[in-house]
């Protein structure tokens, strides 16, 4: 075999691979719709998103899923209250201050964390986290949005902490150079030129550890509580959406009005991951002429 | 290189063909999504002793299995409930002859946190409360304290008997917690002293109460005499007699083996029931 052969084809094992990637992942993106739309057909749309009721098994069913968005919304915005300070603070102390030998066993503790399955804190927060809430703060139940979130906060730390590090990396010397050199402190460096600098890094980092929230299952499922219903508080149980489905689809009868719906509730979750990751798409390459002059 | 790829798809090819002509004989079985863990077990176990069948098996619930057997596209219909007058008319018409055989009894036991002091409530009291009509637990003569009702999700068949048997078909507030599995129940009801949950008797442990219905205790004794009154028999229907590979895999689910089988998802097995008594009364 020539050399010239051989490597034509290599490059088309590399193509079929790469086309096989993308054709499977369309071929579920079709089967998720045609599973899904047929939904539309018992209900509208509207009434589907904003209606109020989920109760799919009942005669005659309701598929309302308001009440499961507005639990996915509410978990992933309270878990990034906690997870965007948190991962991005850390993301600047790993780049910008720590030691080089702190900084290798931060880096690698983080990594660590995003390693670890999703059940095990699911687990975690049922077993530990939720008798504690509730005895401490004296609740009906500890199974709520406070749980959830911050099982999630930690989940998406390492996406947002490790992202934004890259981008914080990825600023130029001579920037901060310059800053100092006019006489800037550590501290004004960082918050004038490093963070303005990885902007668009960092908030590609929270866009995506958002969507890395949202779509989560397994825990949500165990400690989210569950309960179909707009909640009061925020010690109130929810139940978002892939918890619903994870649920349910097991025991939903094939091609019934409930297995369509489940499949709709995942189409809903599908544009929401699909929103985010397009956001942050967009505005990481807005600034992508961003960088250095210098050679 | 090609060689190679032919004689490679050949051998796939013979495995396919092969594989698909060695699992001649088929069993079908549909219905109940209740019956379907038993099924599923029990199916699973005798598939492994039997090389030869191959079994398949959907849910769709009682109405669907049975519909399936009068249409004759099933083998076995497995049902949560009794067969109805007018599907047994439907099915004479269709020269099916409807059998059934109960293959486990179901029970539901109301749960609560052993610092709870409620220690009965009748099915009218648990259907109010899993309404949400009665809210505290001093209104069931306990302290004074919210309900936090735990509910299994709505599409499994623990909750479609609690459904049927408790709120005769009426509603679960939305404010129920939902919990997706029975594990999961006895966990949640373990940590929290306002918590009402609800689990087949096979799960229940020292962590959780089990509260008597109507006065009445949930032993296996109990469900097996129907003075327990969340509990109903689970059945297998077929066409007539069973006969050939589907007697054999009743029978299998009937002995011993696939009736502890039954027990370990949780229900109440049918047979040898001078062992099964004993057990409850741990």
């Amino acid at each position: 075999m020539s050399r010239r052969f051989r490597e034509i084809i290599i490059k088309n094992i590399f193509a079929v691979f790469a086309v096989l990637s993308v054709l499977i992942l369309g071929l579920i993106v079709i089967f998720l719709f045609r599973e899904g739309l047929p939904i539309f057909r018992e209900v509208s749309v509207s009434k589907f998103l904003f209606g109020n009721f989920w109760y799919p098994t009942y005669d005659p069913p309701e598929y309302g899923i308001w009440p499961l968005i507005v639990g996915s919304l509410l978990v992933t915005l309270f878990a990034c209250l906690i997870a965007v300070p948190m991962g991005v603070l850390s993301a600047i102390y790993i780049s910008e201050i720590a030691p080089a030998s702190i900084k290798e066993i931060l880096k690698s503790v983080i990594e660590l964390l995003a390693g670890l399955p999703s059940v095990v804190l699911g687990f975690f927060g049922m077993v530990i986290v939720a008798p504690w809430l509730q005895e401490t703060f004296d609740l009906p139940t500890g199974l709520n949005i406070v749980n959830a979130s911050v099982m999630l906060a930690i989940m998406a730390i390492p996406t947002i902490s490790s992202i934004s590090e890259d981008a914080l990396y990825a600023v130029p010397r001579e920037y901060k150079e310059a800053s100092y050199a006019l006489g800037a402190t550590k501290f004004e460096t960082i918050v004038n030129i490093s963070v303005p600098a990885a902007l668009s890094g960092i908030s590609t980092a929270v866009i995506l550890g958002m969507a890395r929230a949202i779509g989560e299952t397994m825990v949500v499922l165990m400690v989210a509580g569950g309960a179909a219903a707009i909640p009061q508080s925020i010690f109130d149980s929810v139940r978002p959406m892939p918890a619903s489905i994870a649920a349910e689809m097991g025991e939903a009868p094939y091609r019934s009005g409930h297995y369509h719906a489940l499949f709709a509730t995942g189409i809903v979750l599908f544009f929401i991951t699909l929103a985010f990751n397009l956001v942050a798409d967009y505005i990481s390459n807005k600034f992508k002429e961003e960088g250095s002059g210098t050679l | 290189m090609s060689k190679h790829l032919k004689q490679l798809i050949f051998v796939a090819l013979c495995m396919f063909f092969g594989a698909g002509a060695a699992f001649a004989e088929n069993i079908v079985i549909k219905g109940s999504t209740t019956v379907l863990p038993i099924a599923q077990t029990t199916l699973e176990a005798f598939m492994k002793a039997n090389p030869g069948v191959n079994i398949s098996l959907s849910g769709g619930g009682s109405g669907e299995g049975v519909k399936a057997l009068i249409d004759k596209s099933t083998d076995i219909a497995n049902s949560s409930r009794e067969i109805k007058d007018k599907e047994i008319e439907l099915a004479k018409s269709k020269g099916v002859n409807p059998v059934a055989t109960v293959v486990a009894i179901d029970a539901i036991v109301p749960i609560v946190n052993p610092r709870n002091k409620v220690k009965n409530l009748n099915i009218d009291q648990l259907s109010q409360i899993y309404q949400g009509k009665i809210t505290n637990w001093k209104e069931v003569g306990g302290d004074d304290l919210q309900i936090v009702v735990i509910s299994r999700d709505s599409s499994s068949g623990t909750f479609e008997a609690w459904a049927e048997m408790v709120l005769n078909k009426a509603k679960v507030a939305p404010r129920a917690q939902m919990q997706a599995s029975n594990g999961a129940i006895v966990q949640a009801v373990s940590k929290n002293r306002y918590a009402l949950g609800y689990i087949g008797l096979g799960y229940i442990n020292k962590s959780v109460k089990p509260l008597t219905v109507n006065g009445i205790e949930a032993t296996l004794e109990n469900a097996f005499s129907k003075t327990y009154p969340v509990s109903r028999p689970l059945y297998m229907y077929t066409n007539g007699k069973p006969t050939g590979q589907t007697a054999k895999y009743i029978n299998f689910v009937l002995s011993p083996t696939g009736q502890k089988l039954v027990a370990k998802d949780g229900y109440v097995p049918v047979t040898g029931t001078t062992e099964a008594p004993k057990k409850g009364k741990k």
